[in-house]
């Protein structure tokens, strides 16, 4: 027992080197990328030289100094903005830098966005903004997972039925990404119905009372939620009945129905308990897909949350709050994958954890 | 081939061919009738569009109401029943009265009205045109065309529906009781009962109407051509956008620019995943292991992210596009997938008897592994087209599709950014909506079934 603790922590200790690693690279390409590859310094030095020639012309206006004395001080200030912004080292030694504030959450102050109450602070305009994209993802997942486990299990049961082949048959629907069927949801309820909201997290003229407040955020939920699940619950209905049925017809199945188990006992110990790892490995795919999905849904939506947030920055070329949005994607999507193995492990005994395990 | 004859005990697979052929035919279609040049020409707007209407719905809609709406059309001088008279008066100065008759039994009213007109004269000889407008009650309603001030040497189209002296009017008509009152002129000029409570109510009357313009001029002074512009409710078979484009030209060519995107993105992305699987897992040890690390590592890159940078901060034309999707895309998930079964390939007799007679590892790959597998990556390969589709549609509708051609995504940002639900244009939205779901399924469908014709595992479920 030891032993294998033993190795599951060396082994998880690797596992989250490697890991880390490759979020150490995925943000460097981030960083890379958000500063187009060091394009952007050209835009950055040319603001401050305007900023400060237009500045010091002023100030030194009535003064009598001649243009070469005025140059000198602008070249001055221009040499300490550099400075203070670090322009004056190349981008690719800076770059590195860079790498090392986000890797370290250390996210540092926005150009141009604020925070709801208005922090130029990275972290507060995540702090923000996090929660609301938790809040949708965690509710759709949540319904999702457990609606589509259960519906699975009860058409494993009645395999072959009406309501098995119309499910089946809908399983390409998931084809189309979740912001599309929202597309299709606020043209029905908001727009032709007129029952819910076309958009945003709380009706304008935000409720003074919690409950009114909850109410009107559970309104505004409850269509991105359902663009949500929609997009993806046929697909995993498909899949995971698929499993069950393969797994129901094992013999050690057979075997215990014919010693009369219950039904229920039988899918509790003998259909579950194989089919439990693959599905829950695929659920967590699928929530990686998800966060990513979020971009494109929020703006959908004009849902206040990380993705909107993403957008508006690149909008704005604020690249600290690129980068810092991308490093929470990074390290959660990292979480993501950690905990993948170890799930694996506490779900089936079978899968040894470890470089010499069945994977 | 055997595998088609399958397929064809699956209705689903057939419901999807039918779909997938349609679209084939639809985008060929699509580039024989409008060559490409074209379609980004008139995908620029405004010069083809003068004629069309603003944000009309598609003419099918025609059908499904009981009214019969109003269709564009435009009075020219060559038309029936335009008369042009003229008469010398002293002082070498003449007058042309022309009069633009035009029958209205359209059950609702025109969404525009303009007066084109094209007269050749020197500067300082701007004619003077005077405009009337007879309904067929008899009513005699001027119009002032607000620009004759500003105008002397050129002669702007009239903007009639945009007359804001004749809006107050009218509208002063209309609703005595309200303050600063206006009426569009485009109903006013066409109404049949101005005593309403509101402009929903307002009804066209039907009959003759008459536009007569009174020109007096220097002799000399031609007048080339006239265009009396009645602007529609619908218009063309997908109908207008905002800037009058006809929203068929985007419906026809999203469907090659969405099969090709799909198609080659899939193709790029699963065979370099598959050779790079077969690779990796025959030569083991460190290249397999480097392979590894780099798909967890396409699986933590933040992909939708990096390509909305890509495309925001250079030029997002469709190759590049097409080019680092492909990239972004050769470590994925399904490296795992076929490593897993590559691994049971390798130890199967028939490889162990390729390598007793000396054949090298290239050749096992390339001659005896893949081929092998080929099958197993053709479901796959089929269910994945969609996601490429609607990754190009989600790159569209964040504003970051190919600026030049016109796709279905491009479509639904334009409607999204004119609030196109809000003001109840739902065609906007549900016709490239239906497009994309259509071939989103129709690969699926195909897929899925395949699937179960290739694994036979699934085969009895």
């Amino acid at each position: 027992m030891r032993e294998a603790f033993g190795r599951l922590g060396r082994y998880s200790l690797l596992k989250g080197v490697s890991l880390f690693l490759m979020v150490v690279v995925a943000l460097y390409l981030t960083v890379f990328i958000a500063n187009w590859g060091g394009e952007l310094d050209k835009i950055r030095r040319a603001q401050i030289k305007y900023d400060v020639t237009v500045g010091v012309s002023m100030a030194f206006a009535d003064q009598g100094l001649t243009q070469e004395q005025l140059q000198v001080i602008i070249d001055d200030a221009v040499a300490t903005q550099y400075r203070r912004f670090g322009l004056d080292r190349p981008f690719i030694i800076r770059s590195f830098y860079y790498l090392r504030d986000a890797v370290t959450l250390n996210l540092g102050r926005a150009e141009m966005m604020t925070s709801d109450y208005g922090s130029r602070q990275v972290t507060d305009i995540l702090k923000d903004r996090v929660p609301r994209t938790l809040l949708l993802i965690a509710t759709s997942e949540l319904i999702l997972f457990f609606l589509a486990l259960l519906i699975a299990l009860f058409l494993s049961r009645r395999y072959g039925g009406w309501l098995d082949r119309v499910i089946v048959g809908l399983a390409p629907t998931s084809a189309a990404p979740g912001w599309f069927y929202g597309i299709f949801l606020i043209l029905i309820f908001a727009a032709v119905l007129g029952v819910l909201p076309y958009g945003r997290m709380v009706q304008i003229g935000v409720p003074k009372g919690t409950w009114e407040y909850f109410f009107s955020v559970l309104k505004h939920m409850v269509l991105p939620v359902s663009a949500i699940i929609i997009g993806a619950i046929f697909s995993s209905i498909y899949s995971w009945r698929t499993f069950f049925l393969i797994y129901s017809s094992e013999d050690y199945v057979e075997l215990a129905r014919a010693k009369g188990l219950s039904s229920q006992a039988i899918e509790r110990r003998y259909v579950l308990r194989p089919t439990l790892p693959p599905i829950v490995t695929s659920f967590l795919l699928m929530i990686i897909t998800v966060w990513m999905g979020m971009i494109i849904l929020e703006s959908v939506f004009n849902w206040p949350g990380l993705g909107q947030t993403f957008y508006e920055a690149m909008q704005r070329f604020d690249t600290p709050v690129i980068v810092g949005i991308v490093v929470i994607y990074g390290y959660l999507l990292a979480a993501t994958v950690f905990m993948l193995d170890f799930i694996y492990a506490l779900l089936d005994p079978r899968v040894r954890v470890g470089p010499g395990g069945s994977r | 081939m055997k595998w088609l004859r399958e397929l064809r005990r699956y209705p689903s697979a057939i419901v999807g061919m039918v779909i997938l052929v349609i679209f084939v035919l639809f985008a060929i279609y699509a580039m024989i009738a409008i060559p490409i040049d074209q379609a980004v020409y008139l995908w620029r707007g405004s010069g083809p569009w003068l004629e069309s209407p603003m944000r009309a719905a598609p003419l099918y809609y025609d059908w499904f109401t009981r009214d019969k709406l109003p269709r564009t059309f435009i009075i020219t001088l060559e038309d029936e029943g335009v008369t042009v008279t003229e008469e010398m008066l002293g002082g070498g100065m003449k007058q042309l009265t022309i009069v633009l008759p035009f029958d209205y039994d359209y059950d609702g009213l025109p969404s525009e009205l303009q007066l084109y007109q094209d007269w050749q004269f020197e500067t300082g000889q701007r004619p003077s045109v005077y405009l009337t407008w007879k309904k067929p009650d008899g009513q005699i309603i001027p119009l002032h065309p607000a620009q004759e001030r500003l105008h002397r040497d050129s002669f702007p189209t009239y903007y009639i529906s945009q007359d804001k002296a004749l809006e107050r009017v009218l509208g002063a008509v209309a609703f005595p009781d309200v303050r600063d009152p206006i009426l569009p002129p485009h109903m006013g000029l066409l109404a049949r009962d101005l005593e309403v409570p509101s402009l929903a109510d307002i009804k066209p009357l039907h009959g003759r109407y008459e536009m007569v313009m009174q020109c007096v001029m220097e002799q000399g002074v031609e007048l080339r051509e006239v265009r009396l512009r009645v602007y529609g409710q619908i218009h063309g078979w997908a109908g207008t956008d905002h800037q009058r484009r006809e929203l068929i030209v985007a419906l026809l060519w999203g469907a090659p620019i969405g099969l090709a995107f799909g198609l080659l993105a899939a193709v790029g992305a699963q065979l370099s995943t598959f050779v790079l699987g077969g690779i990796g897992t025959w030569m083991g040890g460190k290249v397999d292991a480097v392979f590894r690390r780099l798909t967890e590592l396409t699986m933590i890159l933040p992909n939708l992210a990096i390509l909305i940078m890509i495309a925001h901060f250079y030029e997002p034309s469709i190759w590049r596009i097409l080019g680092i999707v492909i990239l972004l895309n050769i470590f994925s998930a399904s490296y795992m997938v076929y490593r897993s079964i590559i691994l049971q390939t390798k130890e199967s007799p028939y490889i162990e008897a390729a390598q007793a007679y000396g054949a090298g590892g290239f050749r096992i790959i390339f001659r005896y592994i893949l081929p092998r597998l080929a099958p197993m990556l053709l479901p796959q390969f089929v269910i994945v087209v969609p996601a490429f589709v609607f990754l190009e549609a989600s790159l569209a509708l964040l504003g970051l599709g190919d600026p030049m051609l016109p796709t279905w995504g491009k479509v639904l940002q334009d409607s999204q950014n004119q609030g196109a639900l809000l003001t109840g244009h739902y065609y906007w939205v549900f016709q490239p909506g239906l497009m994309l779901m259509f071939i989103g399924f129709g690969f699926a469908m195909v897929g899925y079934s395949l699937d179960r014709i290739v694994n036979p595992k699934l085969r009895s479920l």
